[in-house]
């Protein structure tokens, strides 16, 4: 769906423009400049590239308004940050407002309407102010309509400014005329393709120059009806950004993707856009009022019938929560409301009364994650409908608490920046009657204590995803029990386990009870489970007597584990032929930076198979869009995604940054030593690496692998190693918050999930540039999506606390190199994750034979040859690979001590 | 000495005389003004000479106008330059507008400040010239006045302007006309804090231009106000050369406010994007505890120098706190270093708010 075309397309916000905003044009009428301000600050923190200024209002000074509101914009940093589009249809108007804008603005409009010499005279006044400019297709004679005539003219504007104005073309727009079709003016039909066919010709025609439209013009037939009109629009712009415009006034945030139309109303607008059959104009207008109603992103079968309008009020807001319609849940609280004695029977009753049915259908499998998501975020429009009339009473009757199933605090723990997981768990708890206080990421133990006190709650809920989140875990459940907590303590996230809760949280934390909640459809059921006095006692000796097996069985399975000694483990690594081979050089040494990579790029390069069991939808991309069970969800689900990612590309709501380095390198030992010239006498860097120390079976021998055996060892041959940070997460963490504040978890939640597919996205297309680019060492390589997926190129990325190297505080040094922080502004936390979270890093090795493996456990004779290769104490060594020791720390030392 | 009878540059020689001479070898300008005035420790009676005796403000401290009280020693420290090894001078009329020159009630002399300002630099050239046969240029210096167009001097009325664009227009022209008559060979629009003064004076130049019939090269030079890397007005470099391309210029940089270290990276920030010549002319280093530049001829000249080997650079100079051996060091450690190759710039629609915008199309 998305073209590179959309994401060169310029979206010009319509909202700081008084003909354009009727809520605009109120503040400017009543010089409610501060709250003008605010809506141009808005628009550049959704997105805006551009701010269009117009002040044409009959009743304005607009001179003065232009010049008043352009200074009190040169004030902010944040809204004169882009640049201005200085709109008027006076030229007074313009020249004014050019002489209040010290960056390059764009001019917007001149044209020959007045003639040559007028059209001439304002170019090079254009031209000397320093701004690009928007020509109109308007001369002598009148508005350009049909196709010959926009050519026409614009080919004789451009062939005016380029050789007597001396205009660059490339600073050259044209504006060829939007104008209404179906109107049932028969000269009007033709229009749209006049409109389109004139941008194929100046885009082919007219070199460097732009073509940009008033889109809404487009639908004026179909005032009153938005979803026709946006599709209207959206199948307009579908056709002409295909054919060359690039920018335009429009709001793009409220069109329906082309793909995802009613394909029986996208007939109908492609019929009247693209002129095909004449009676156009006729089927759309008899077909318009049915596809009158909620709006074009609303459900389908909503869409078609809206029958369930027709019930009482209760079953109304069932429908509502159940479907994930926001459209009329105020309307329909506020009814619920007039018809209750007090306002918190509404919540309690027809609102509770609904949530239950939601969470009986998620619990029966019969709705998914990404619906019930959606329905949290109808129930809290409603709460938040309620809350001034429950403040109200509150103050008019004492306090009346609202009674909820139970108290849980929640927070992603320090070190770690992970938390759509944590959110998803958190909307399903509000959703089922819990109180959740979400105190957000990287959160210290001592604070997690604090709040939990202070709110008097009754569970904490700690989540993580990389692996020295399990250490602290471990720490947040033993302070737990020295400052003498009994609430529950539920743990979950990606790198956790039932295996680890029971081994080494669990035994920590005597005077509560530790569970492991496997995703978040569980949590529900545990929850209520630890909360009931009746559940409570034989739920808790369940998880206690099933815990005490694991630990059990673990502790069997420990003791199996046969390690191979390092030394031997040493003398079978992979030794590589480097007699006969000539690693490849990379194209430049040192670091290189991309400051703003095509989102547009990643996008193609999405693996869309994590992103639907992010949602808990369990199933392979695509074949999960028409399964049986997931199917619907997953489309629905997906059509969602398609939307928000063409505003993350075409709005640039995100930005990708990349770093990427190469070093001259040599293998010493299990390190790799980095050096900062080909000479190789200064040495910048030494990477540590882990080798395996499984014990294989008689007849399975195979090497045992460290990251340094695929680097030429020293005095061998020169190789290289290469490095990179990529982030597609500037930005995430503002736009994840304008959602929370918008009580829209649902899309909080769907844009991080989204960013964290396009930085793995990145991380894959990256990878891809250096092996036939920067790199280069596979020039020619020509592998589809779904092959590089499935990873079949040459080389490996392997990151830092991932199984090839276990070790996270590896990135130190990748981030040392790269300058990281600086370079692209992504940092580490004191647990080595990376922030923001949509990042992924590693290092890239090149050798043909090279392929992901893990490590696996490792012995201790490693871990204190490991310690004094990094300088470390072997405690240091331990904590830092605590999850793939192969012997318990503690337990050696009692042993120790014990022997002595 | 020469004396040089004011007349028109021609503007299309003077051009293809820099442009030849910037394809071989990296051009030298000079050093600071005020540095060298200082060293004089003029008192009021010198500033004001015979001709402003009885003026009713105080006078002390308006270098610009020793141009009128001590022409002798402004040509002298322009020949002090030329002999250091620059191709070019500036004008001493950094504050030459009626606007600067309106805190000593001199806005009447503006014409003439800069009238005689040109003349006297290319007498100081011809004198050179007639030494050693090297070809030498004057470039009419216009400072960016005392008030900001963009940028209000109440925090709390945060829409006012204490100057408006046509109030700048007005007086850049009347400098232009002073700086053209008087025989200048280049404008140089420099020390730019706020973008739009900056544009107000280059239409002010263009007007001026198509007034005198003439048209010569025009350097720009902007500021980096601090290691915020923006300027006053909050601009980027990159954002700052997208607002004044337009007008063509034969030369970008930056010029004062940071020594060569500090300045390093926005210049080269500039030298990425720009399709023309770039110019650095810093201060020789950060003011001192006393407030005083102290780096070294050869310590100035080393930081100027890597710029040059780095290919960053077509024209290097100094500003405040430098010498003549500034310059001379500064001279020598160019010499013979190849000068930046201009880089192909993709054709783009840029765009720039306080921040640079490139069209991806």
């Amino acid at each position: 769906m998305t073209t590179p075309a959309i994401a060169s397309f310029i979206n010009i916000g319509e909202r700081t423009n008084v003909t354009g905003s009727a809520k605009f044009r109120k503040l400017i009428t009543n010089g409610d400049y501060s709250a003008a301000l605010d809506v141009a600050r808005e628009q550049v923190e959704n997105g805006a590239q551009v701010l269009d200024v117009n002040m044409d209002e009959g009743l304005l000074d607009s001179e003065k308004a232009m010049v008043t509101f352009l200074n009190l914009m040169a004030a902010e940093p944040d809204i004169a940050r882009v640049p201005v589009m200085v709109d008027s249809s006076k030229w007074e108007v313009i020249e004014a407002g050019l002489k209040c804008v010290q960056g390059k603005a764009i001019v917007n409009s001149i044209s020959m309407k007045e003639g040559e010499e007028k059209f001439i005279e304002q170019a090079r006044k254009v031209r000397r102010y320093g701004a690009a400019v928007v020509v109109m297709a308007f001369d002598e004679v009148g508005q350009a309509d049909t196709f010959a005539r926009k050519t026409e003219i614009c080919a004789r504007a451009y062939r005016i400014l380029t050789e007597q104005v001396g205009f660059p073309p490339e600073d050259i727009i044209f504006d060829p005329n939007v104008f209404a079709v179906a109107t049932g003016i028969e000269e009007h039909n033709n229009y749209g393709v006049d409109f389109i066919q004139a941008t194929e010709w100046i885009r082919r025609n007219l070199p460097h120059a732009h073509v940009s439209g008033g889109v809404s013009n487009l639908s004026f037939a179909f005032r009153g009806n938005e979803p026709v009109r946006a599709a209207m629009h959206s199948v307009f712009l579908y056709h002409a950004i295909k054919v060359g415009m690039d920018m335009g006034i429009v709001n793009a945030g409220a069109l329906p993707v082309y793909d995802q139309i009613d394909p029986e109303l996208r007939d109908l607008c492609e019929d009247v856009i693209l002129n095909r059959r004449p009676d156009a104009t006729e089927r759309m207008v008899d077909n318009a009022a049915r596809f009158k109603g909620d709006g074009a992103a609303a459900q389908q079968d909503s869409r078609k019938d809206m029958s369930w309008r027709e019930k009482a009020v209760g079953e109304r807001l069932t429908h509502s929560l159940v479907h994930g319609i926001t459209e009329f849940i105020e309307q329909d609280t506020e009814e619920a409301r007039q018809q209750s004695a007090r306002p918190l029977h509404v919540i309690e009753g027809p609102l509770m009364d609904g949530m239950n049915h939601v969470g009986d259908l998620f619990g029966s499998g019969k709705m998914f994650l990404p619906q019930v998501v959606k329905s949290a975020r109808v129930m809290k429009q409603a709460v938040a409908y309620l809350q001034p009339f429950l403040e109200q009473e509150k103050r008019d009757m004492g306090l009346t608490e609202k009674p909820a199933n139970g108290k849980i605090l929640m927070a992603t723990v320090k070190g770690d920046v992970h938390d759509i997981g944590k959110n998803i768990v958190g909307v399903v708890l509000q959703c089922n009657n819990y109180e959740v206080i979400d105190l957000g990421v990287m959160v210290p133990a001592q604070r997690i204590l604090d709040e939990a006190k202070k709110h008097n709650v009754d569970m904490i809920g700690l989540s993580g995803l990389i692996t020295p989140s399990l250490d602290e875990m471990v720490h947040v459940a033993g302070e737990m029990e020295r400052q003498g907590f009994d609430v529950p303590l539920l743990i979950g996230g990606a790198t956790t386990s039932r295996v680890h809760t029971a081994v080494k949280i669990h035994p920590n934390y005597n005077q509560g009870q530790t569970v492991y909640v496997l995703d978040a459809s569980r949590a529900v059921g545990v929850a209520s489970a630890l909360l009931s006095s009746e559940q409570k006692p034989a739920y808790v000796a369940d998880i206690k007597a099933e815990y005490a097996k694991i630990a059990e069985a673990h502790l069997r399975g420990e003791q199996n584990k046969q390690r191979l000694p390092l030394a031997d483990a040493r003398a079978n690594g992979l030794k590589l032929d480097w007699k006969d081979y000539q690693p490849p050089k990379p194209s430049f040494i040192g670091t290189r930076v991309f400051e703003d990579f095509d989102l547009a790029d990643l996008v193609s390069a999405i693996d869309w198979t994590p992103f639907f069991q992010t949602w808990e939808l369990k199933g392979r991309y695509p074949a999960i869009l028409d399964d049986e069970k997931y199917g619907e969800a997953a489309r629905t689900l997906f059509k969602d995604a398609q939307v928000m990612l063409q505003r993350i590309v075409g709005e640039k709501w995100l930005t990708a940054k990349a770093v990427v380095g190469f070093w001259p390198a040599n293998a010493v030992g299990d390190d790799v030593a980095l050096y900062g010239d080909e000479g190789r006498t200064q040495e910048v860097a030494r990477l540590h690496t882990l080798r395996q120390q499984i014990a294989r079976r008689e007849g399975r021998e195979r090497a045992h692998i460290a990251l340094s055996d695929y680097v030429a060892p020293n005095g061998t041959r020169a190789d290289w190693v290469g490095g990179f940070v990529v982030t597609a997460g500037i930005g995430e963490e503002a736009l994840a918050k304008r959602f929370e504040a918008e009580k829209d978890d649902y899309s909080s939640i769907l844009s991080k999930a989204l960013a964290d597919r396009l930085a793995e996205a990145f991380a894959e297309r990256m990878h891809q540039i250096v092996r036939k680019q920067l790199w280069g060492y596979a020039p020619d390589e020509a592998y589809s999506n779904e092959e590089l997926i499935l990873e079949q190129y040459r080389g490996i990325r392997p990151a830092p606390g991932y199984p090839a190297q276990p070790d996270h505080t590896e990135k130190d040094t990748l981030f040392r190199l790269l300058d990281a922080e600086r370079a692209i502004g992504v940092k580490l936390t004191e647990s080595r994750a990376m922030w923001p979270g949509s990042s992924v890093s590693g290092l890239y090795f090149s050798h043909p034979d090279s392929e992901y493996f893990g490590v696996g456990r490792v012995e201790r004779d490693q871990v204190e040859d490991y310690a004094s290769r990094k300088g470390w104490t072997v405690e240091e060594a331990e904590r830092w690979l605590a999850p793939v020791l192969n012997y318990d720390p503690a337990l050696m030392k009692t042993m120790s001590v014990a022997a002595e | 000495m020469t004396q040089f009878t004011p007349r028109h540059s021609d503007g299309a020689e003077v051009l293809a005389a820099l442009a030849k001479a910037a394809q071989e070898r990296i051009l030298v300008l000079d050093g600071a003004m005020g540095t060298m005035i200082q060293r004089y420790k003029f008192s009021e009676a010198d500033f004001r000479g015979e001709r402003f005796k009885h003026w009713n403000h105080d006078l002390k401290g308006n270098n610009d106008l020793l141009i009128l009280t001590r022409p002798d020693v402004v040509e002298a420290i322009h020949l002090e330059y030329f002999e250091a090894g620059s191709d070019m001078v500036e004008t001493n009329t950094f504050s030459s507008t009626s606007i600067a020159q309106a805190d000593y009630g001199m806005e009447e002399l503006a014409y003439e400040l800069n009238y005689e300002g040109a003349r006297l630099a290319k007498n100081a050239a011809r004198t050179a010239e007639a030494k050693d046969g090297r070809r030498r240029f004057v470039a009419g210096a216009f400072g960016p006045t005392n008030r900001t167009a963009s940028i209000s001097p109440d925090v709390n009325n945060p829409g006012f302007r204490a100057i408006t664009f046509d109030q700048l227009r007005e007086a850049y022209a009347e400098e232009a006309r002073g700086l053209i008559d008087g025989g200048a060979d280049i404008m140089l629009v420099e020390t730019i804090f706020d973008t739009l003064n900056a544009k107000a004076a280059l239409v002010a130049i263009e007007e001026v231009f198509e007034q005198r019939k003439v048209r010569l090269p025009i350097m720009i030079s902007g500021t980096i106000t601090d290691l915020s890397g923006r300027t006053l007005s909050g601009q980027t470099p990159e954002a700052f050369w997208y607002s004044v391309m337009h007008a063509s210029p034969f030369s970008i940089g930056l010029n004062c406010a940071l020594g060569a270290k500090e300045m390093r990276a926005h210049i080269a920030a500039i030298s990425k994007v720009a399709d023309t010549l770039v110019c650095a002319y810093p201060n020789a280093g950060l003011p001192n505890e006393f407030g005083l530049y102290d780096e070294s001829p050869e310590a100035m000249a080393a930081m100027v120098g890597e710029f040059a080997t780095s290919g960053l650079v077509n024209v290097v100079g100094g500003c405040c706190g430098s010498t003549p051996d500034h310059i001379a060091a500064i001279a020598r450690a160019v010499k013979g270093v190849k000068p930046r190759a201009i880089p192909d710039i993709e054709t783009k629609l840029r765009l720039s708010g306080l921040e640079a915008f490139e069209f991806a199309a």
